[in-house]
């Protein structure tokens, strides 16, 4: 379990391990978030999902994750640990902690989080389900763009 | 000059390998590579439209262009979380 703020990893991730590292003196919240391998897919039986990731990239687009938020919500404290490899399902791929003085900033930063992960990470997803296998192909990573980062402040901030 | 190229997820099955190195003229573009890539690979040509690139580990355009030892990475629409 890695202690960075940021991280991509191999080992089980543990969010009260994420919360002791943005625990501070005059925090009042702590949003967490953790997305879970899920049973089902577009109607396929999901058997398990292999996450890849090209992990120095993966790294710093982690870290400009954490920039950004910091712009637009300074008190807040965020960390982010993603896990690659073999999941099966139940299984954490994703672990967020989000702490702030007052919850509307940690709730808020922990979306837009999730959303710029979907948008801007290095990492792919090989699902396998009954029946066959098929590489899961989300958004053209483009951390410039405007509109996309748009959609992330907007989702964070509903 | 030499690029190191590394291909990822579907990318990588396509090609049926994740790390390549080509010759190529100084001042190449990391556009010139891909075309290079998808003349010896045409399965890949659809990605052009949706893959992102980077160079050594940061994200770039395929427009810039890449010097000796540069490592140039070519990624599909990503899924992550």
């Amino acid at each position: 379990m890695s202690a960075s703020p940021t991280a991509i990893t191999a080992d089980v991730l543990d969010i009260t391990a994420l919360v002791r590292i943005v625990e501070a003196s005059g925090i009042g919240a702590v949003t967490t978030f953790l997305g879970l391998v899920r049973d089902h897919n577009q109607g396929r039986r999901v058997l398990h999902l292999v996450y890849e990731a090209y992990e120095p990239l993966a790294e710093r687009a982690l870290g400009r994750i954490v920039d950004e938020s910091r712009v637009k919500w300074p008190s807040v404290t965020l960390a982010i640990h993603h896990r690659i490899g073999r999941l099966t399902i139940g299984d954490a791929s994703v672990a967020i902690a989000a702490a702030s003085p007052h919850r509307a900033d940690s709730f808020a930063a922990c979306r837009y989080a999730i959303e710029r992960i979907k948008q801007i990470v290095p990492i792919w997803k090989h699902e396998y389900f009954e029946g066959g296998d098929v590489w899961i192909e989300g958004a053209t990573a483009d951390p410039d763009d405007q509109a996309a980062r748009d959609a992330a402040m907007r989702l964070a901030c509903a | 000059m030499r690029v190191a190229i590394r291909l990822f997820a579907r990318l990588r099955d396509l090609v049926g390998c994740g790390e390549l190195e080509r010759e190529a003229p100084p001042g190449s573009t990391v556009g010139a590579v891909w075309n290079g890539l998808v003349a010896d690979y045409p399965a890949i040509a659809p990605y052009a439209d949706s893959m992102s690139c980077a160079v050594n580990a940061e994200y770039a355009r395929m427009t810039d262009p890449l010097a000796d030892g540069d490592e140039v990475a070519f990624l599909p629409p990503v899924s992550g979380g």
